[in-house]
C-alpha cells in the first residue's frame, strides 16, 4: 500500500478508520493538539508526535504509551475537560472536542466538583452471552441467533472486528465485509441484544456476568441528550461465550521502559485503526511468527523495520516470509536501550542488540516493539474457577478442563496463536528490568521476593506489587510467573499463575451506585400524613426507613422548646400524634391464642375479646426483643402491635417459629402495618375529643374501659378506636384505613380546635413514655436486658408451661441481685440534661474521679427536660439499681461529676391516676 | 350510611410528573381497590378453590378485579366494586371453615400501572427478573424488587409492554420518584 506521511506527523494517509474530515481540538499538558473522530487520545498524541505522558510513581522515570488498548500498562493520564478523572488510560479514551488532558506522575487527581452525570443499570436475561466481537465471538453469536435463542454480544471497543486489521481475508471476503455483515445479520435478530464499549468486567457463579458501557463519553456534549453516562449490565447467561482473545507478552531487558517502547501488534492496531505510524525506524524484538505482520504492515506504511529475532537462523524461521523493506537479524536480543538525545525526555532512540556472534550493536529506533507470544485472555473464564494450564508451546496459560456454562472460544481458548520461542527476559542488570512498568517494579524485586523465601507468586505479587496497578497485570502478570520460575528454579506448571479476579478493567464507584444516590440512596417511608406533617412544618426524623414528625416548632421555636410546649399541652389539654408507623401483624385462625401464648411472656390467651393487652416478646436467650399491645379482635383473632422499628423483624420471627417448629398450629399471620392509619389522642381532654367526633360511642371510663376497644364508624368508614396509653395520660388510639388517615385527622383537629388539640412529635412520645418509665426496646435496652431488669416481671407469665425465653430465666445469672436494672435518675442539681450513655460511678464525696479503673455502675439510656417535673430527669440501666433508690451516685459530664438521685423510672402519676381522665 | 369521608391517595401529588412523562412510558396510579390476603391450604375445593390460581407466580381475572398467588397457600384477592370490610367478609366466610384467613389489606398496597414501548426497558433498570414476554407475559406475576422496594409485578398484555406494580403505601413515594426518574433517559 503506498502511503504517504500528513504534514509531518505520525499520520499515514491510506489507513486508519477515522473521519479525518472533521477536527477535533484538545489540549495536553496545556499545549493545543487536533485530532479526528475516531481517535483515542493515545492515538491523537502520537499523531501529534506527543511520546512522553508522565512520570513513574515511584522513581519518576519517563513513562509513555505502550499498548493500543487497555492492556497498556503505562499510559495514564488525567481528563480535566469536561469531567475530572483521574487515572484513565489515553489509549481507551475516546476523543472529543474541547477535552483538557494532562499527563500524570503516577498519581490523579479525584474531582471536587459533584458529578452530575448519571449512572443507571439494566438487568439481561439471554441464553447465550457472547463477550468479544472479533471473528470468533461474531460466528458464535451468529450461530446462537439463528437457532432462535436470546443473545447478548458485548465488545469493549468502539467497534466490532476484534483484532481484525480490515486486510485479511475471511470467508473470502474481507475481513471488514465479514464484520459488517454479521452485525448486519444480527441486527435482524429482535432478541439479539449487540453493545459496543461495553467491558465484561466480572463473571460469577450460574452464568452471572457485569458489564460496564461508557454510553456517551465519546460524544460532543449537545448529542449525550439525557442517557446515562455508564451503564453497569447485570447479565444472566445460559451460557456464556468467553471470545477475548489474548494480550501480547512484552519481553524484559535493561531500560525495557522507555517511552516509544510498545507492543507490536499495538503498534499495528494504531496503523490500521487510526493511521498512526509509531516510529520512522522501527525495531522489532520478537521470538515469534506471528508479529511479522506487524513488521510487514508497519514497512508497507513506510517505516524503516529491523526484526531482531531470537530464534536463531534455521528451521524455525522458515515460515516467515521475506519482507521488502524489513532487516531481520535472526538469534539476537534486545539487551538495553538508549535513551533519544536530540528530546532529552527519557524516550527511546537506540536499541542494544547482541546478534548471534555475541556482537553488541546499537539500531537507532524511534519505536521499538516487542513480541513475545501471546497470553490468552481467560479473565472471564478464570473467575468462575476456570482451570488454566501452562502450554509451554505458546508460553502461556489457557483454560484447561470446563466449566458447566461456560466456553472458551478462539485466541481466548488459545486457539491460533502461532507459536514460537518462549522468552521472559534476556541476561541483564535486574534492578533496571521492569516486569510491571506501572509499579516500576523488576526483576531485582522478584527476586529479592525469592530471596526472601516467598515460593508462591501470590505472595511474589503482594510483595512486588506486580500486576496490583490499573492493568491488573495483563501484560506483565504471565512474564512475572515466568521470571520467578526461572528464578527459582522450578517448573512454571507446578508454579501457576496468579489469579484473575474481578473486576477486569477499574469501574467507578459512581457507575456501581447508579441512580442509588441522594434521594433515592434509601428509600424513604412515608404514612399517609406525611404531606400534612410537611404543611405544618414539622421536623423530621429517620426511624428506621420511616420519616416521622419529631416536632413541630412554632416560629421562634428550638427542639427543646417546642417539646416542653407540646409535652405539656399533651399533660393539661390534649394532643394527637400520628402513630402509624406503628407495626401491626393480624393472627387468625383457631390457634392464634396458642401461638401468642408461646410468643409473649404474658399470657394472651386469657384475654378477652374486645380487650387490649400489653406484651413482651423475648428471645430464646430471655432478652426483650420486642413489646406492644395484642388487641383480641375475635376468640379466632388478634392484631398484634410491635414498635416500628420491629414490625418486620417481629413478622419474620413469627412466622419463623409457625413454619419450623410449630407447623401444626392452625394459625396465619398477615402485615397490616400500612392498612392501619393510628392516631393517639391524648390527655385530659381527649374524651371531650373523641365523644364530639364519634359521637354515637359512649365514651365515658365506665362504658369503655382502659386497655379495651370499640369499633364503629365516622362518615361511613369504620373506625376501631382503643383505650391505650404510651403516656399515661386518659388517651384513645384511633385506628383507620388509611385511605381515609387525612380526613379522619382533619375531624380530629377540627374537633380539638376548642381544646387547643396539640399535634406532637416523637421526641415528646418519648418524654412521655420515658416519664412514665415505659422503656423503649432498643434504646433502654440493648439486647442484654430482661423482662425482670426492666422491671416488667408481673409481664412474664408464671403459669404458662412454655413460651419462647422462659426457659432463660431460671438461669443463675439471670437471678443475680446486681444485674443491671431499670431506674430514674434526677440530676440533684435540677438544672442539668445528663448526656445519653453517660457511664454511672459511685458518689465521690470530693467530687474528683477516682484514679482509673473507676467501676462501671450502668449507663444513662434516655434522658430529657421534663415539663411536668419542671426538671430534668433521666432513665437508666443501673447495678442492683432497685435496691438503691434514694441513693445518689455520680455521672461524668465532660470534666464534671453530677450528682444524681436513683428513683423508680415511674416518675410521673405512679398511681396511675391520669390514665381514666 | 352513606360514605361521606375524602379519600387520600399517597401519589396524588405525582399527577403532573406522571402526566409529564417522555413518550413510550405511561406511568398512572390505579383507583382505589379492596384487596385482602387469603391463606387457604393448598387443597381447599369448592368454588373459590376453582377459581384460585394454583400456578407459582401467575394471576388471573375474575368477575370484580382479580386474583393473585402469592404462595402455595396465600392469595391476594382484588375487587374494584365490593368495599373493603365487605370483600374481607366474604372471603373469611370462605377461609374459616378451612382454617385459612383473610386479612383486609386494602390500605397496604398501591396498584400503578406502567406502560409504553420503554416500560420493560425501564423496569430491567431496578427489577432483575426476567421481564421477556416468552417469559413474562399475561398472567404471570412476580413478587420482586424494583429499585430499592418490594414490589408485586403483574404483566398484562402479550407485549412485554404494560404492567401492573401493587407496592406497599409507605414506599409508594420512593417508588414514583424512581419510575419518574428513570424516565429521564427516554426525555
Amino acid at each position: 500500500m503506498s502511503s504517504e506521511r500528513v504534514d509531518g506527523s505520525s499520520r499515514v494517509d491510506g489507513y486508519g478508520r477515522l473521519d479525518r474530515s472533521r477536527t477535533l481540538r484538545f489540549t495536553f499538558d496545556g499545549q493545543p493538539y487536533t485530532g479526528h473522530p475516531g481517535d483515542t487520545i493515545a492515538s491523537a498524541l502520537l499523531a501529534n508526535g506527543v511520546v512522553v505522558l508522565g512520570s513513574s510513581v515511584k522513581l519518576g522515570r519517563s513513562r509513555g504509551i505502550s499498548a493500543s488498548w487497555t492492556e497498556d500498562a503505562t499510559g495514564l493520564i488525567q481528563i480535566e475537560e469536561p469531567f475530572p478523572e483521574p487515572m484513565l488510560l489515553a489509549s481507551a479514551v475516546e476523543l472529543v472536542d474541547g477535552m483538557v488532558v494532562r499527563g500524570l506522575n503516577g498519581q490523579g487527581r479525584l474531582a471536587e466538583v459533584p458529578d452530575a452525570a448519571r449512572y443507571d443499570r439494566r438487568h439481561h436475561h439471554v441464553d447465550t452471552l457472547v463477550v468479544g466481537a472479533g471473528p470468533a465471538g461474531l460466528r458464535a453469536a451468529l450461530a446462537a441467533a439463528r437457532r432462535g435463542e436470546r443473545v447478548a454480544l458485548i465488545d469493549d471497543r468502539p467497534e466490532a472486528g476484534g483484532s481484525l486489521t480490515g486486510s485479511e481475508t475471511i470467508d473470502g471476503r474481507s475481513s471488514r465485509h465479514f464484520v459488517a455483515s454479521v452485525l448486519a445479520d444480527l441486527a435482524e435478530y429482535p432478541d439479539v441484544l449487540h453493545l459496543q464499549r461495553t467491558t465484561a468486567f466480572g463473571h460469577y457463579d450460574d452464568g452471572f456476568v457485569l458489564a460496564l458501557e461508557r454510553r456517551t463519553d465519546h460524544l460532543p456534549a449537545t448529542e449525550a441528550g439525557n442517557r446515562s453516562r455508564q451503564r453497569v449490565h447485570r447479565i444472566r447467561a445460559q451460557r456464556v461465550v468467553v471470545a477475548t482473545g489474548a494480550h501480547e507478552r512484552p519481553i524484559v531487558f535493561a531500560d525495557n521502559d522507555r517511552p516509544g517502547i510498545m507492543l507490536a501488534a499495538s503498534a499495528r492496531d494504531f496503523l490500521h485503526r487510526y493511521g498512526v505510524l509509531v516510529g520512522r525506524e522501527v525495531v522489532l524484538f520478537t521470538s515469534h511468527d506471528g508479529a511479522y505482520d506487524t513488521a510487514r504492515d508497519l514497512a508497507a506504511a513506510g517505516a524503516s523495520v529491523t526484526v531482531v529475532e531470537a530464534r536463531p537462523q534455521g528451521p524455525a524461521l522458515e515460515g516467515v516470509r521475506a519482507i521488502p523493506g524489513a532487516r531481520v537479524i535472526p538469534g539476537a536480543r534486545v539487551i538495553s536501550t538508549l535513551a533519544d538525545q536530540e528530546h532529552q525526555d527519557g524516550r527511546i532512540g537506540a536499541a542494544v542488540v547482541i546478534d548471534a556472534e555475541g556482537h553488541e550493536f546499537f539500531v537507532n529506533c524511534d519505536a521499538l516493539l516487542l513480541s513475545g507470544g501471546w497470553n490468552p485472555t481467560a479473565h472471564l473464564f478464570s473467575h468462575v474457577r476456570g482451570a488454566l494450564a501452562y502450554d509451554s508451546q505458546l508460553g502461556a496459560f489457557k483454560p484447561a478442563q470446563s466449566v458447566p456454562g461456560t466456553e472458551v472460544v478462539g485466541a481466548a481458548a488459545g486457539e491460533g496463536i502461532q507459536p514460537g520461542l518462549v522468552i521472559w527476559r534476556v541476561p541483564g542488570p535486574r534492578e533496571r528490568q521492569f516486569v510491571d512498568v506501572q509499579r516500576d517494579s523488576t526483576v531485582a524485586d522478584i527476586a529479592r521476593a525469592v530471596g526472601a523465601g516467598l515460593r508462591s507468586v501470590e505472595h511474589v505479587k503482594r510483595y512486588t506489587t506486580i500486576g496490583t496497578a490499573h492493568d491488573q497485570g495483563k501484560t506483565s502478570g504471565m512474564i512475572a510467573a515466568g521470571i520467578t520460575a526461572e528464578l527459582m528454579n522450578r517448573p512454571i506448571e507446578e508454579l501457576g499463575t496468579t489469579t484473575f479476579r474481578p473486576p477486569y478493567v477499574p469501574v467507578a464507584f459512581a457507575a456501581l451506585a447508579g441512580r442509588e444516590r441522594g434521594e433515592l440512596f434509601d428509600p424513604a417511608r412515608k404514612t399517609a400524613l406525611h404531606e400534612w406533617h410537611v404543611k405544618a412544618g414539622a421536623v423530621f426524623e429517620d426511624v428506621g426507613q420511616w420519616k416521622r414528625a419529631r416536632h413541630y416548632p412554632k416560629p421562634g421555636e428550638d427542639m427543646e422548646a417546642a417539646v416542653l410546649r407540646e409535652c405539656a399541652a399533651v399533660r393539661t389539654g390534649v394532643g394527637i400524634l400520628d402513630g402509624s408507623t406503628l407495626g401491626k401483624i393480624d393472627v387468625q385462625g383457631p390457634d392464634a391464642p396458642a401461638l401468642l401464648d408461646l410468643m409473649y411472656t404474658n399470657m394472651m390467651s386469657s384475654l378477652k375479646v374486645g380487650s387490649v393487652r400489653y406484651g413482651v416478646m423475648c428471645g430464646v436467650d430471655g432478652m426483650v426483643i420486642d413489646d406492644g399491645t395484642v388487641v383480641r379482635l375475635a376468640e379466632d383473632r388478634y392484631m398484634v402491635i410491635t414498635t416500628t422499628g420491629g414490625a418486620a423483624k417481629i413478622l419474620d420471627w413469627m412466622e419463623e417459629w409457625v413454619q419450623t417448629e410449630w407447623p401444626h398450629l392452625k394459625v396465619k399471620l398477615a402485615s397490616v402495618t400500612e392498612q392501619w392509619a393510628v392516631f393517639p389522642v391524648v390527655g385530659p381532654r381527649s374524651r371531650e375529643v373523641i365523644g364530639e367526633v364519634f359521637g354515637d360511642l359512649d365514651v365515658s371510663n365506665e362504658a369503655f374501659g382502659f386497655m379495651t376497644w370499640r369499633d364503629t364508624e365516622l362518615g361511613g368508614v369504620p373506625v376501631r378506636l382503643a383505650r391505650i396509653s404510651f403516656s399515661g395520660e386518659l388517651a384513645y388510639e384511633v385506628n383507620v384505613n388509611a385511605w381515609y388517615a387525612e380526613a379522619v385527622w382533619l375531624k380530629l383537629l377540627e374537633a380539638g380546635a376548642k381544646h387547643n388539640i396539640t399535634p406532637y412529635g416523637t421526641e415528646t412520645m418519648h418524654v412521655l413514655r420515658a416519664e412514665k418509665g415505659y422503656p423503649i426496646i432498643g434504646q433502654d435496652t440493648d439486647g442484654t436486658v430482661t423482662p425482670q431488669d426492666l422491671g416488667m416481671g408481673w409481664a412474664v407469665s408464671k403459669k404458662k408451661p412454655d413460651f419462647v425465653g422462659k426457659r432463660s430465666f431460671a438461669r443463675a445469672e439471670n437471678q443475680n441481685p446486681l444485674r443491671k436494672q431499670l431506674v430514674g435518675l434526677l440530676p440533684t442539681d435540677e438544672s442539668t440534661k445528663l448526656p445519653e450513655g453517660s457511664q454511672i460511678v459511685e458518689f465521690a464525696a470530693d467530687g474528683v474521679l477516682p484514679a482509673p479503673p473507676v467501676p462501671m455502675l450502668g449507663h444513662v439510656t434516655s434522658s430529657y427536660r421534663s415539663a411536668a417535673l419542671g426538671r430534668p430527669f433521666a432513665l437508666a440501666l443501673l447495678k442492683g439499681g432497685r435496691e438503691r433508690i434514694g441513693d445518689v451516685v455520680h455521672v461524668p459530664v465532660g470534666e464534671q461529676l453530677v450528682a444524681a438521685q436513683i428513683t423508680s423510672a415511674v416518675l410521673v402519676d405512679p398511681e396511675g391516676a391520669r390514665r381514666d381522665g | 350510611m352513606a360514605r361521606t369521608l375524602q379519600r387520600s391517595h399517597p401519589l396524588q401529588s405525582y399527577e403532573s410528573a406522571f402526566a409529564a412523562l417522555p413518550e413510550g412510558i405511561s406511568v398512572k396510579a390505579e383507583p382505589y381497590l379492596s384487596m385482602t390476603d387469603l391463606r387457604l391450604p393448598e387443597d381447599v375445593d369448592g368454588p373459590l378453590g376453582k377459581a384460585l390460581p394454583r400456578e407459582p407466580g401467575g394471576w388471573v381475572s375474575t368477575a370484580d378485579g382479580l386474583i393473585v398467588w402469592l404462595g402455595p397457600d396465600e392469595w391476594l384477592v382484588l375487587s374494584g366494586s365490593r368495599g373493603p370490610g365487605e370483600l374481607e367478609a366474604d372471603l373469611r366466610d370462605l377461609a374459616r371453615p378451612n382454617q385459612g384467613s383473610a386479612v383486609d389489606v386494602s390500605a397496604q398496597r398501591i396498584s400503578l400501572r406502567v406502560r409504553g414501548r420503554h416500560a420493560r426497558d425501564l423496569l430491567s433498570g431496578g427489577c432483575s427478573i426476567d421481564l421477556h414476554p416468552s417469559v413474562f407475559q399475561n398472567g404471570r406475576s412476580a413478587q420482586t424488587t424494583l429499585g430499592l422496594t418490594g414490589v408485586v409485578l403483574l404483566a398484562l398484555g402479550a407485549d412485554g409492554d404494560d404492567f401492573r406494580i401493587l407496592v406497599r403505601s409507605s414506599f409508594a413515594g420512593y417508588l414514583a420518584e424512581w419510575l419518574v426518574d428513570a424516565a429521564t433517559e427516554y426525555r
